[in-house]
């Protein structure tokens, strides 16, 4: 199910150093054809279809097509990603639509702090107590 | 190769990787390094926000024990994961993990990750061992987290994104960093380490996939993962432990959908085509593989076993009865609008079952009309990957804590391989299976604490040599040198016989390994004549291997992953020949020893001397802790 562009919805995430699809693919093969200004899939059949690309697009013009070798044309899924929940939209080959929305995360983007408020009980580099530990594991109160 | 600057970073302790284990590695070694001065570098090949096995998400995770309402022991989840492996596994690695491992989910949790809870505010379990999670952005905030406590070092601690690890770099018997280049502009990169953690992850498309067409990159594991973490511990010249132990998933066909949630939360049962339940029809067949046939539940590679019989009997398809399944849950709600709301639930949870981690099953069910709640879909086995965090085992062998290690797996410092300064976890390192991605996480946290502890033990800066740096810099640049000297002579920018482009010399390993190491398409058999044949062959690849051309950085980065591949290869086929008995049968089977041998009940361990390139294989005790 490799993603591909729709070339009137991508404005080459506006001429900037690096478009958000090439910055996140895992497998590095969305690239900008400069030219057109407009990205594409370099290999199509190294796509693990993760959707990342799909999901950062800042335009929504990455979509995914079901591997022509073994899905039958006609269906689509499509997701619409915020910043506390994600929304699908699965389509069915017949027609049929089904929608899901699941949340994705319980704090603000950017706030994480590592320790979370735990202390470490120790200062040994040798002993086995790990960062946060004990407290984070929740056996001693 | 004049165009290409070289870049040299120092540093103490060198991550290589940026996903679970990476991330660990980076929360842990922050609040140590901060409190001893040190540095620490992390290097991905992409962006950690959406690298490694956990790009697309996780519905679940696989390992909580929940110690602190006495839920499991340790012991237990030891022994759990010892039966799995067909009595292969280190107790002291699997235990050190399992003590901590509640600890990272608990963080997770606090970061903003969602956990499913019931009415109590407890987890909510999938089986004993896996908790439900909403897990679409689980690795961006794992990898938020990485970054901002690398953030606490201020220049001390950086990550560096990009970078396509090649290379370890020796100074004698100790490693002392990494090389590798930029897959966005030309620079090559030396890093300098006091010690080097290698968590880069497993390795797929070393078999032929099932399907070659564009779902070619539909692997059950992610294509981006090309056996770095071996290749860079075997070319160190680290004791290697049970390549041979492939992992074979059954998964939903095709589309490799996670099948857990099914067998597991919703009690769904696989049958042949006729409706047969295997594991009852085909049961007796578990007692040769006893004890851990008669065990319960069941080891994964044997319950694979059962339904390759049926498949070979010709009684496909297999299916995975969803349609039951859902109906057997609603028939026990009395109440009729009950029973609907429940039903509505269960099809939501399905859904974002494969929406989480696997969302081209969710496509492939929409484009063949599929509703599970009214027809089945067939499961079938996917191809061998190379996964020891998982239900694998394959990766570096490693001491253990000095706590709980018996003391010939105990050299110093825990997570180190046998080569001094090199670390591994997660994927990298080998017989502590089952720790997925919390336990791989775990893992990272513990060998990057101990690694530092090496680096304030071996203080002195490390030295590599003007000479050597040129040296792997010819080296690994080469593939654009030999594409740029020849490509003028042939019409075409593939076909040429001085060289050969990375994507036929990976098909050709996949043909090679599925054809004589036992793959797919000849039902995961093999024998010592398949087997040497196939190292045969090997061995021309490997001279070939200097002939690999590349026309941009992309295609270099297509290379070293196809040499990482073929390693990651030569070793799984020189440890299943080395072990003269079945042990797996349902990840492979030996037909010239198709028995399960109490002698074999050992790793089997393998190691590659830079010194010489010659292998050795060696034996190795399992103990019980
Ligand atoms: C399909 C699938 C489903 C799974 N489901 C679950 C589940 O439900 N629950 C669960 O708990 N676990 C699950 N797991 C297991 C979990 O994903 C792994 O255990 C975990 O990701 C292993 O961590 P790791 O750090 O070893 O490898 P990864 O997380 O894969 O990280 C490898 C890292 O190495 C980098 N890298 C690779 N090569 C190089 C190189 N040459 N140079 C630089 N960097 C490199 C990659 O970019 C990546 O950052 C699943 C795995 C798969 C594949
Ligand atoms: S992220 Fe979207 S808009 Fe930007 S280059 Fe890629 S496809 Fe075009
Ligand atoms: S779906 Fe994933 S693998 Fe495919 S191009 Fe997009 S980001 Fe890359």
């Amino acid at each position: 199910m490799p993603s591909f562009v729709i070339n009137e919805k991508c404005d080459g995430c506006k001429a900037q150093d690096r478009t958000a699809c090439q910055y996140i693919c895992p497998n590095d093969l969305m690239i900008l054809d400069k030219d057109k200004n407009k990205a594409y899939n370099r290999a199509v059949d190294m796509c693990w279809e993760c959707y990342s690309c799909v999901k950062i697009c800042p335009t929504q013009a990455i979509e995914v097509r079901g591997y022509a070798d073994f899905m039958p044309l006609g269906a689509s899924v499509q997701p619409m990603r915020s910043t506390d929940a994600i929304m699908w939209a699965v389509k069915f080959r017949n027609q049929k639509v089904k929608r899901f929305k699941f949340p994705i995360r319980t704090t603000p983007e950017g706030t994480i702090d590592p320790a979370a408020g735990f202390s470490t009980g120790t200062d040994n580099l040798k002993d086995t107590h790990l960062r946060t530990e004990p407290g984070s594991l929740g056996t001693r109160p | 190769m004049n165009n290409f600057e070289t870049i040299q970073i120092e540093t103490d302790l060198l991550i290589l990787g940026g996903g679970m284990a990476a991330c660990g590695a980076a929360f842990e070694a922050a609040h140590w390094a901060k409190q001893h001065n040190m540095r620490v570098t992390l290097v991905d090949k992409a962006a950690m926000e959406r690298s490694g096995a956990v790009a697309m998400g996780l519905s679940a995770i696989n390992l909580y024990l929940g110690l602190k309402n006495g839920k499991n022991t340790v012991e237990d989840y030891v022994n759990y994961v010892k039966t799995d492996l067909m009595g292969i596994a280190r107790d002291d690695l699997v235990a050190n993990i399992a003590r901590h491992v509640d600890s990272s989910v608990h963080l997770f949790e606090k970061w903003g990750l969602p956990i499913w809870k019931d009415d109590e505010g407890n987890y909510v379990n999938e089986g004993r061992w896996q908790i439900m999670i909403h897990g679409e952005s689980y690795k961006n905030i794992v990898s938020e987290a990485a970054k901002n406590a690398l953030k606490e070092l201020g220049n001390n601690g950086q990550y560096i994104e990009r970078v396509f690890i090649t290379e370890p770099i020796m100074n004698g018997d100790r490693c002392v960093g990494a090389a590798g280049f930029s897959v966005r502009e030309n620079k090559f990169y030396i890093f300098k380490a006091k010690a080097v953690l290698d968590v880069m992850g497993g390795a797929v498309h070393v078999f032929r996939p099932r399907s070659v067409g564009e779902g070619l990159g539909r692997s059950w594991y992610p294509p981006f993962n090309s056996g770095a973490s071996a290749y860079f511990t075997l070319k160190s010249g680290a004791e290697m432990t049970c390549q041979e132990v492939r992992f074979v998933p059954v998964r939903f066909k095709d589309s490799y959908g996670p099948v857990g949630a099914w067998f597991l939360l919703f009690k769904a049962k696989a049958t042949n085509a006729k409706g047969e339940d295997y594991m009852v029809t085909r049961a007796s067949e578990l007692e040769k593989w006893a004890p851990y046939g008669t065990a319960k539940p069941t080891p994964a590679n044997l319950r694979n076993y059962l339904m390759m019989l049926e498949v070979e009997a010709g009684n496909g398809p297999i299916y995975m009865k969803t349609d039951d399944a859902i109906k057997e849950i609603v028939a026990n709600i009395p109440d009729e609008k009950e029973a609907k709301r429940k039903l509505k639930e269960l099809e939501s949870e399905a859904w974002e079952d494969f929406l989480d981690m696997t969302i081209s099953q969710a496509l492939n069910w929409a484009a063949h009309n599929i509703s599970p709640e009214e027809m089945p879909s067939e499961i079938a086995a996917c191809e061998p990957y190379f996964i020891s965090s998982h239900s694998g085992a394959s990766g570096a062998w490693i001491s253990g804590p000095e706590d709980l290690a018996p003391a010939d797996k105990f050299w110093g410092y825990p997570n180190m391989t046998t080569v001094k300064g090199l670390f591994a976890a997660g994927d990298a390192s080998g017989a502590s299976s089952h720790k997925f991605s919390s336990g791989s996480f775990t893992e990272g946290r513990i060998a990057a604490k101990s690694a530092l502890a090496f680096c304030s033990d071996n203080p002195d800066p490390v030295v590599v040599g003007d000479a050597h740096i040129e040296e792997l810099k010819q080296r690994i640049l080469q593939p654009l040198v030999t594409f740029e000297e020849h490509k003028d002579y042939a019409n075409d920018a593939d076909v040429n016989p001085n060289f050969i482009k990375p994507r036929m010399f990976m098909f050709r390993l996949q043909k090679i390994m599925d054809e004589y190491a036992g793959g797919t398409s000849v039902g995961f058999k093999t024998s010592k004549a398949l087997l040497e044949k196939g190292l045969e062959f090997l061995q021309y690849m490997k001279e070939d291997a200097e002939k690999l051309a590349a026309s941009d950085l992309n295609e270099l980065m297509r290379c070293w992953e196809n040499v990482h591949r073929m390693w990651q290869a030569e070793s799984h086929i020189r440890t299943i020949l080395f072990r003269e008995e079945t042990r797996w049968p349902g990840y492979y089977f030996r037909t010239d020893f198709p028995e399960m041998k109490e002698e074999w009940k050992c790793f089997a361990n393998c190691k590659w001397d830079p010194e010489t390139g010659t292998w050795e294989m060696l034996k190795r005790e399992i103990e019980e802790i």
